[in-house]
């Protein structure tokens, strides 16, 4: 991987401009922001339907400087497959020049549920792109409906806290692992509040030749329920507590990239966000033990996994 | 220059792919088309051709890939049938309004369920009002020359939409068939160097595709695409004269056969029109004024010049390979019917649904459909306006 200089990166234009109608506080932006930074080729940028699509290019307006394509919700992965096949074909045929980036941008809807499949084939096809998920935990943009990467109980307006059903009922699906299974030149799990960790990773996934897949937890102040100022301290309660590890698998290697001192209770994650309001009951305190214990289990599985055990 | 071979219809398309040499080709194998993305994907094996190969997962994919790909300047076709145009019909939309020049050889067959293969028009027929331009054929010859003139229908600049060539599985697809096939470089002057205005590869002069388009600007988008619409009706007429020009073959809008001074009338698309024609011929020779008039280009739909050409007919029958549930007849009924209603004219209707899941449709039973129409202008009376043909009733 090339130096990662934070400060010349800095300085480097914005690939995704202001005025764009995102929500104050919201993470999206900040993660694409990041991203972007990573690369100097152009890139091509394919967004799948979501908030990020609908409040970066309301016509005739568009917050992208560079090229970008929307086509629809469950297919980002195909659309971009086309885009980086034409350049591979045109490229070849010596009709165009030059390096260019292709980079897929899906919520978790679109990649953990919808947009599965898509995924899944331009991964196993092995295109030359990078897909990045930014991962806030339910269809925030159709108003907070629960996903396959909403977290065990958290009370969304699909899966509400009611009188006999404490909010949703299954454990968040783990997709990193599944892309990793893929057996892909590169899959990272990351967080903006850790932005060191997530530029370098975006530029080992644009340096990489075949797909690479970043995962980034990205919080949402309406859907998670929290201040709008406070987001990225529970993204580092995420990382903390080790309900987000932050891991990387390059060619097959799996590396944690951060290991707290000392794990945090899972209580540091829950309590700041009002979508989990719910469980600080007294009758439901038995659900915070189980989430606990399920976090634990996943941390040791990822510290064997990784070689630290 | 052309060759005369001997190919099935599915390799005849295949071979205009060869010889098209698009820039991508993103296609998931359903039959009775599986045997095109066969033969092509040899082709790409063999280095015959510069296309890169997108082996989607599925037809949703392959549309979805052929829409990136063709917003990246590329010529980009795929290629489909039934249940996997069905996976499509979100991005045919898309693909249309987003105005970009895909070319999909359809290989029609009948829409699940219950399953089944084999030839009906239930799948395309669905897709009428997707904004893709629609053409069938008779044979094989016809859905080779469709799909050797798609592309420069669709990237017209005038058009900038994206065409369908459809032709019937098995009957067509499966067949062998003696056909003209054009020199390779024939087909590369003829259909030219594809430039776009636009693309996501330009990196000097970026663009916004596919943006969110709410109550401001939605509304003039669609009707600039019916202007395309209309466009496109009179690009396919200047394509076909060229193309004619080219090999003496073909045909803008529709086939007229024997329809001068034809009483009794019958308006068909696909393989039937073969068998149609051989029906009116037995009929002519009984000295019954018979007449067929074989659609070509179904989207965008050349209502007055149908009509036009149908105008000396008395009565008429409409054959559909596709039912639409509505109560009222077939799909193609249903335009010919409100053509025919806008022209004023005095013509009787009817509409016979035919052929569906593969059903096949003998000489004889068009024959029995001329009958009908005999009977209709000597009684005046209609007695049934929509009947199925060929069923166990």
């Amino acid at each position: 991987m090339s130096k990662v200089d934070l400060k010349e990166i800095a300085k480097q234009e914005e690939e995704l401009t202001g005025g764009h109608r995102l929500c104050s506080g919201c993470g999206a932006s900040i993660i694409v922001r990041q991203v972007m930074r990573a690369t100097e080729d152009p890139v091509v940028v394919g967004i799948a339907t979501g908030c990020l699509e609908v409040s970066t290019t309301i016509y005739p307006y568009t917050a992208w400087k560079g090229s970008f394509i929307h086509n629809a919700f469950e297919n980002v992965a195909a659309t971009i497959s086309g885009a980086e096949s034409a350049f591979r074909s045109l490229k070849r045929q010596g009709k165009l020049e030059g390096d260019t980036k292709f980079l897929a941008i899906g919520g978790d809807g679109g990649t953990y549920d919808i947009g599965f499949q898509s995924l899944s084939g331009a991964l196993e096809r092995g295109h030359d792109m990078v897909y990045l998920c930014y991962d806030n935990g339910a269809y925030m943009n159709t108003g907070i409906q629960r996903s396959s990467a909403t977290p065990r109980n958290a009370s969304t307006s699909t899966s509400p806290d009611g009188e006999v059903i404490p909010g949703k009922q299954q454990f968040k699906k783990e997709l990193t692992d599944i892309v990793a299974a893929h057996n892909i030149p590169y899959v990272a799990q990351a967080s903006p509040h850790n932005f060191r960790d997530l530029i370098k990773k975006a530029r080992k996934a644009f340096e990489v030749e075949g797909p690479a897949f970043l995962n980034v937890l990205a919080q949402c102040p309406r859907g998670w329920r929290h201040p709008e100022g406070e987001g990225l301290d529970i993204l580092r309660a995420a990382t903390d507590t080790c309900f987000w590890p932050l891991f990387e698998v390059e060619n097959g290697e799996w590396k944690l990239n951060y290991i707290p001192r000392e794990k945090a209770p899972i209580t540091d994650w829950l309590k700041p966000q009002g979508r989990f309001k719910h469980l600080f009951k007294d009758k439901n305190k038995y659900l915070i033990d189980e989430i606990q214990e399920h976090v634990d289990q996943r941390w040791e599985t990822l510290l064997h996994r990784t070689g630290e055990k | 220059m052309s060759n005369q071979v001997a190919l099935t219809g599915n390799e005849a398309i295949a071979n205009a792919m060869r010889q098209i040499n698009p820039d991508v080709v993103a296609a998931y194998p359903i039959t009775p088309q599986t045997e095109i993305v066969q033969i092509f994907s040899q082709f790409v094996a063999d280095g015959e051709v510069d296309t890169d190969f997108v082996t989607v997962e599925s037809e949703h994919s392959a549309m979805s890939a052929s829409v990136g790909a063709s917003a990246s300047g590329a010529r980009a076709m795929t290629a489909t049938a039934a249940n996997g145009l069905a996976l499509m019909w979100e991005i045919l939309y898309i693909a249309a309004s987003t105005r970009l020049p895909i070319v999909m050889p359809v290989v029609n067959r009948a829409l699940s369920g219950p399953i089944n293969i084999h030839c009906d028009h239930s799948d395309s027929m669905g897709a009428r009002d997707s904004g893709w331009i629609q053409l069938y054929a008779e044979n094989a010859q016809e859905a080779y020359d469709n799909t050797i003139q798609a592309f420069k229908i669709g990237e017209h600049e005038d058009v900038k939409l994206p065409v369908m060539v459809n032709m019937d599985g098995f009957i067509i697809s499966h067949a062998v068939e003696n056909f003209n096939i054009l020199a390779d470089e024939d087909v590369q002057e003829f259909i030219g160097e594809y430039n776009p205005e636009h693309t996501l590869l330009d990196a000097e002069n970026p663009i916004t595709v596919g943006p969110i388009d709410l109550q401001d600007y939605y509304f003039e988008h669609k009707r600039q695409q019916s202007e395309a619409v209309k466009h496109a009706k009179k690009v396919v007429a200047e394509v076909a004269e060229e193309y004619n020009e080219l090999t003496g073959r073909g045909f803008s809008y529709f086939e007229e056969y024997k329809l001068d001074d034809a009483e009794v009338g019958i308006v068909a698309l696909g393989s039937t029109t073969g068998t149609a024609k051989a029906a009116v011929d037995n009929l002519r020779d009984e000295g019954i004024k018979a007449g067929l008039l074989k659609l070509r280009l179904y989207r965008p739909f050349p209502a007055e010049e149908i009509t036009e050409a149908l105008s000396n007919l008395k009565v008429l029958a409409v054959l559909d390979r596709a039912e639409t549930f509505s109560d009222t007849g077939g799909p193609v009924f249903a335009d010919i019917r409100s053509a025919l209603y806008n022209a004023d004219s005095e013509i009787e209707a009817v509409n016979y649904i035919y052929g569906l899941g593969g059903r096949d449709t003998q000489v004889d039973e068009i024959e029995a459909v001329y009958k009908d129409l005999q009977d209709i202008l000597e009684s005046g009376e209609v007695e049934e306006r929509v009947q199925y043909l060929g069923v166990r009733e």
